[in-house]
């Protein structure tokens, strides 16, 4: 049987994601662009005050990149399931789980990453003090991949409906309510001064914990859709 | 290669076709024939296990190849692109090296196929007979031994019906099967084929050597 090897597929599968976002790239932009967006309106809205900005600074931060993420999430497996590719991958023998992860991988490195990248640019536009920069960056590296992986359940799960988006909001954002409780809380207390390490922890541990479960739930979901 | 026995599919508590079964041995063919709406393809997607049999049996000693109606072709990736990455993922013929020692092989691949001249075209700027043209190809290097193709003849042109009864036979002589659903006004032309035919929701039993 000469099935490819488990890595060559994972790579070949990465690399055709890498390349599809290439070729996509104005829809990669579109939830950053939004991301943006959603930031600035809120100095319009609350009030420009300094110190009003500072305190909601990392929960608006937060929420826009739940908020960015979750629409990116919708075409984390709607095309593959369109052309009939996500059929072929199910029947590959490929593990699905493995292809999941894979997919997973490649949103939050288009999508998740530059969230990150983008975060110092929004602190700095919502007054967050320099103490808070560094723990916001931190807490977006390791709790934006929780993101992509509850998110990918919520895909996979809404994957068959005509209009999964909406439906996939409603599933993931009670998800993401303690991720944003402890991100938000671990940046106030940066800058109150107070040890944020425990938050920061939390998250960390609901990291691994969804590296481990996310990808086989999304696996089930999967094969559910497709049925 | 794969033999069923009294096999049925339920959607909502209903059966979408009578319970079928059939022996298909190593180099045979069988054609699943009837009008739209039959169940031909549900019948293809249960063997292929993308649906939950209801009842009934089926024994498959090998993993089977599905070539559905969805071509599985992105419209932003060029043909080429497209079949190496199906070759990266599903199957090659060549485990030995990397995806480099692969370029020949795909670009036999495309020459067989007939789209050398659309090769490095997007997949939006095909026409329905070449997106079929490209899924097919993954009879060239997937190695399963047993093919359920659901409608091959649809949208081909005759070039195209001659070069998928070539690779047929072929898969034929080699000692793999195949199991084809056809609506009836294509057909393999020359095979030793088993034919069942499907009415709505109804399978008869009825066998016709051609």
């Amino acid at each position: 049987m000469s099935r490819p090897a488990l890595s060559t597929a994972f790579m070949a599968l990465l690399r055709r994601d890498f390349l599809l976002a290439y070729r996509r790239r104005a829809e990669l932009l579109q939830p950053l662009v939004f991301l943006l967006v959603v930031v600035t309106l809120f100095p319009l809205g609350v009030g420009p005050s300094p110190q009003l900005l500072a305190n909601i600074a990392p929960g608006v931060i937060w929420i826009a990149a739940l908020l960015a993420s979750v629409l990116s999430l919708d075409s984390l497996f709607r095309s593959d399931y369109e052309d009939g590719t996500l059929e072929q991958m199910v029947l590959s023998g490929q593990p699905l789980a493995l292809i999941a992860l894979a997919r997973i991988v490649a949103h939050w490195l288009v999508a998740g990453l530059p969230i990150v990248i983008l975060s110092p640019v929004l602190a700095l536009w919502m007054n967050l003090p320099e103490e808070g920069v560094p723990v916001l960056l931190k807490s977006l590296v390791i709790g934006t991949p929780v993101l992509s992986l509850i998110g990918a359940i919520g895909a996979a799960l809404t994957v068959s409906l005509k209009r999964g988006g909406q439906l996939l909001s409603l599933l993931v954002f009670p998800l993401y309510v303690p991720l944003l409780i402890l991100a938000t809380s671990a940046v106030s207390s940066a800058v109150a001064g107070l040890p944020y390490n425990g938050q920061l922890g939390l998250i960390l541990a609901g990291l691994i914990g969804a590296l481990t479960l996310a990808p086989f739930a999304t696996a089930t979901a999967l094969k559910l859709s497709l049925s | 290669m794969l033999s069923v026995s009294n096999l049925s599919f339920e959607r909502y508590f209903e059966r979408v076709f009578e319970p079928v079964s059939f022996e298909l041995g190593a180099g045979s063919l069988l054609l699943v024939t009837g009008a739209n709406g039959c169940g031909k393809t549900t019948l293809l997607r249960v063997l292929a296990g993308l649906l939950e049999h209801s009842e009934g049996e089926i024994n498959c000693d090998s993993r089977p190849l599905y070539a559905g109606h969805n071509p599985a072709i992105k419209d932003d990736l060029s043909v080429e692109e497209n079949i190496r990455f199906l070759m990266n993922f599903m199957g090659q013929r060549d485990d030995s090296g990397g995806s480099d020692s692969n370029s020949g092989l795909c670009q036999n691949v495309i020459e067989i196929i007939g789209l050398a001249p659309v090769a490095q075209q997007e997949g939006r700027t095909l026409s329905a007979g070449q997106r079929k043209r490209c899924s097919l190809s993954r009879l060239l290097f997937c190695d399963e031994a047993l093919w359920l193709l659901d409608e091959p003849y649809s949208n081909l042109d005759h070039e195209g019906i001659v070069m998928l009864d070539d690779i047929l036979k072929d898969h034929l002589k080699g000692g793999g099967s195949c199991v084809m659903t056809t609506h009836g006004s294509l057909r393999p032309e020359g095979f030793e084929l088993q034919e069942c035919f499907m009415t709505s929701g109804r399978y008869s039993s009825e066998w016709q050597a051609a």
